[in-house]
């Protein structure tokens, strides 16, 4: 059997026109609306938490502008990005998981081991020689 | 007003006539001989009217295959100078004993083992495995290029931008004297205030930009530009560990840029991050550059195995055994790769329950490499196995690359690497799975794909002294420093009080002297091959009756490699189709759209060598220049319109019709 039947659509000539990213998502004029909204919320209350004082603890605080910034990336992700399950086949949701898989292997790996260190470590200074238990 | 003005400080920065070494006559007669062989090139290729042609045809092109036999080049042309630093190492080792200082000043010494380490690894074993990648990954799954092949010659040219300033320390300034990974606080400013670790720095910077692309471009081609037909499971296993090495290397190549950033901040603009005060932490340095490091002796060991993968196959005649228990193993090292990082400092002081996680994840990775060797054993086992060069490659990293594995399990033992960690057992451990694993493996890559790539086939007698060179000198050189590791000897040291462990490092050296009658013989071999070639024409397109789709074309490859794509049943798609009775279309042939070459990548890479001088050289004018011209000419390129042709069908018609009467007259 010859299995050469003329190529209909070379990689090649996907370049052209623009089927190229046919598979990805396309925003709309109000997903793109809601992503603004979306953010500028997620922005301004950080703001009012930190300028407003509103908790007494900074640690508090810290921690919800944080929050509130990785909520603000899933948003960016889904409204301008285009993330979701279906574009590209699956592809782009399988390499945002590794991402994070990674991110997530890197972060929690050096905090364990560095503060397996810090805990193992001699004392740097007399001060802090003074300080142990 | 002007009276603090300096206005040499302000031109040449940090660089005086000081820095360069007219001091030091072993660099001087090295500087004598490149002046030498380097003028004696360029006349030749002045002689010979050269220029345009390597402009037009190489230098400019983005022909995935050709940017794939220059990266080889780049890499062989390294691998002299790193092999000369290795022969340096091992002569001084031989006769540093007894008072005598050898021939290398500590000085001299500490930046030879570093610019080894980073040669070999930077700027010989990448570029070797990224050139085959180039070169293989789209002709065996039937693509006429990679999916950006702009980027492709761009990435080229910024791995051999690195390589070039790497090279310039020699003659310019010195080079770093910290060991390969340059592990603070002896790379931080304060120990070592000189340009050296400023040359590592911007060397592996420029090139870890081409590595990362090149890396994106190969995974964006194998997901989108499989030839109809090729599903996952289906594709090549030399493909399959090349995806699976492009994600590691995407992954964890921006963990070393962001590292080495940091460093550069701390040298540059006086930050704390790898200091011993102020809250810096030298130890954060030699964690995150190992959340990079070791996955990056797994980028360059998979293609390696996915090279014996396709060798074992075609040379026993029969189906690769456990195509799928080869793919899943492939994928878990991949995964699991990022999980063992610590075993590299498991004497850092972390702790047992740290080391013993690390420990057992160490072990645990060793399993799918075992089930790889498995599956080669079995493939050979009831094959019928013929002994061509490349199969000479397979077995001997068979036998050589299980001691390195068994030995890494031993260092994987935290309480023996206690005993072990920065012994000469180490550096034996590791130069095993490297030069057993993935040295072997690119040479049987060379003498595998070399007659595709060129026409004809290597020389094998001179191939078979390469192989026998390489192996008995490899177990003449790396043996002894097993034993000397055993007996506490550390790394790096550059001259030795106890007498008893000459005669060790003079085993070793006489392994050296061996490999390099063997890498002697290897260019022998090219030269050789060369001169013979009409000897050893092969017209057939299929000269070891392969089995993968690289062999469909002829050999060389048009420049379109495929005049129709392709369509494939099964994952040994040329053997399938050969079964099959599959004739060559003759007619029909149609305009192949084709991208055009361009200069952009060699000017963008030459503007980058002179930012890092200058940066290297605190010359902050030519830094701020060089920056500007690089982003005026990056975007200059976006302009460029001129970026495809097509090949007209009467020209794929002429150049079928030729293959067509090669082949008739071979038959």
């Amino acid at each position: 059997m010859s299995s050469q039947a003329p190529a209909h659509e070379d990689a090649q000539e996907a370049h052209h026109g623009h089927s190229h990213g046919h598979e990805a998502g396309h925003g709309t004029f109000r997903s793109y609306v809601t992503g603004f909204i979306l953010s500028v919320i997620l922005t301004a209350i950080p703001f009012w938490l930190v300028m407003a004082g509103v908790f007494e603890s900074r640690l508090v605080t810290a921690a919800l502008v944080m929050g509130f910034g990785a909520i603000q990336i899933v948003v960016h992700m889904i409204y301008f990005l285009h993330m979701n399950t279906k574009s590209e086949g699956g592809w782009t949701m399988l390499a945002l998981i590794f991402t994070l898989l990674l991110v997530a292997i890197a972060l929690a790996g050096s905090l364990w081991v560095m503060h397996h260190l810090n805990v193992n470590m001699m004392p740097m200074s007399p001060e802090m020689m003074k300080n142990m238990p | 007003m002007f009276s603090n003005f300096d206005l040499q400080k302000f031109i040449f920065g940090r660089l005086t006539l000081e820095a360069i070494p007219y001091h030091e006559p072993i660099l001087v007669a090295t500087f004598i001989a490149v002046a030498i062989g380097g003028l004696a090139v360029l006349a030749l290729v002045t002689r010979f009217r050269l220029w345009g042609y390597l402009w037009t045809e190489w230098f400019t092109s983005v022909d995935h295959k050709k940017i794939g036999i220059m990266y080889i080049i780049l890499a062989i042309i390294m691998l002299l100078r790193g092999f000369a630093d290795a022969i340096m190492m091992r002569i001084q080792q031989a006769i540093a004993f007894n008072g005598n200082e050898g021939y290398l000043n500590p000085h001299h010494y500490d930046q030879i083992f570093t610019a080894h380490g980073v040669i070999m690894i930077f700027f010989v074993a990448m570029p070797f495995v990224t050139g085959f990648m180039n070169y293989v990954v789209p002709l065996q799954i039937g693509a006429r290029d990679v999916s950006f092949p702009f980027l492709n010659n761009f990435s080229f040219w910024m791995t051999t931008a690195g390589a070039v300033i790497i090279m310039m320390s020699l003659f310019v300034g010195e080079f770093a004297r910290t060991g390969w990974l340059a592990y603070p606080p002896l790379s931080g400013a304060d120990y070592s205030p000189g340009v050296g670790v400023d040359y590592y720095i911007w060397g592996l910077q420029v090139a870890g930009v081409g590595t990362t692309l090149s890396g994106i471009n190969l995974i964006a081609t194998i997901v989108k530009m499989r030839a109809p037909g090729m599903s996952f499971m289906k594709m090549p296993v030399f493909t399959w560990t090349s995806l699976c090495t492009n994600v590691l290397i995407v992954a964890t190549f921006p963990v070393l840029t962001a590292t080495l950033a940091l460093l550069s901040l701390d040298r540059y603009a006086g930050t704390n991050f790898f200091t011993n005060d102020l809250g810096g932490n030298p130890m954060m340095y030699v964690n995150l550059i190992w959340i990079w490091g070791h996955p990056e002796v797994y980028i360059l060991v998979l293609p390696a195995f996915g090279i014996f993968s396709e060798v074992v196959a075609t040379f026993c005649g029969k189906r690769l055994f456990g195509y799928a228990s080869m793919v899943y193993a492939t994928v878990v090292i991949t995964i699991l790769s990022y999980i063992v990082w610590l075993h590299h400092f498991f004497t850092m002081g972390s702790g047992a329950s740290v080391n013993a996680f690390f420990g057992i994840t160490t072990m645990i990775i060793s399993i799918p490499t075992g089930a790889k060797m498995f599956n080669w054993l079995f493939t050979m086992y009831r094959g019928r196995i013929r002994y061509e060069l490349p199969m000479y490659w397979t077995i001997g990293f068979m036998v050589t690359f299980v001691i390195g594995g068994m030995t890494g399990v031993l260092l994987a033992v935290p309480p023996a690497d206690f005993v072990l960690h920065n012994s000469l057992f180490l550096i034996a451990h590791f130069h095993n799975v490297i030069i057993g694993g993935v040295l072997f493996g690119l040479m049987a890559g060379i003498v595998y794909w070399w007659p595709k790539a060129f026409g004809y086939k290597l020389d094998m007698f001179w191939g078979k002294m390469s192989f026998w060179f390489w192996q008995i000198g490899f177990f003449f050189a790396f043996m002894p420093l097993y034993v000397l590791g055993l007996m506490g000897v550390t790394r790096r040291v550059s001259q030795f009080e106890d007498p008893s462990l000459q005669i060790w490092f003079i085993i070793a050296a006489f392994g050296a002297a061996l490999i390099a009658i063997g890498i002697a013989s290897f260019i022998i071999q090219l030269v050789v091959s060369f001169l013979r070639r009409d000897q050893l024409r092969e017209t057939s397109g299929d000269p070891w009756n392969a089995r993968t789709l690289e062999w469909s074309t002829s050999s060389p490859p048009p420049d379109y490699n495929f005049a129709f794509t392709p369509v494939v049943h099964d994952h040994d798609s040329w053997w399938d189709m050969k079964n099959r009775g599959y004739e060559r279309p003759l007619t029909g042939f149609r305009p192949i759209h084709m991208p055009k070459n361009t200069g952009t990548g060699i000017i963008l890479s030459g503007i980058s060598v002179a930012l890092a001088f200058g940066l290297i050289w605190y010359m902050w004018w030519l830094a701020a220049v060089s920056f500007v011209a690089l982003i005026a000419v990056a975007i200059g390129h976006t302009f460029n319109y001129r970026r495809d042709f097509y090949i007209p069908a009467d020209v794929v018609t002429a150049t079928e019709d030729k293959r067509s009467a090669l082949l008739e007259k071979q038959a």
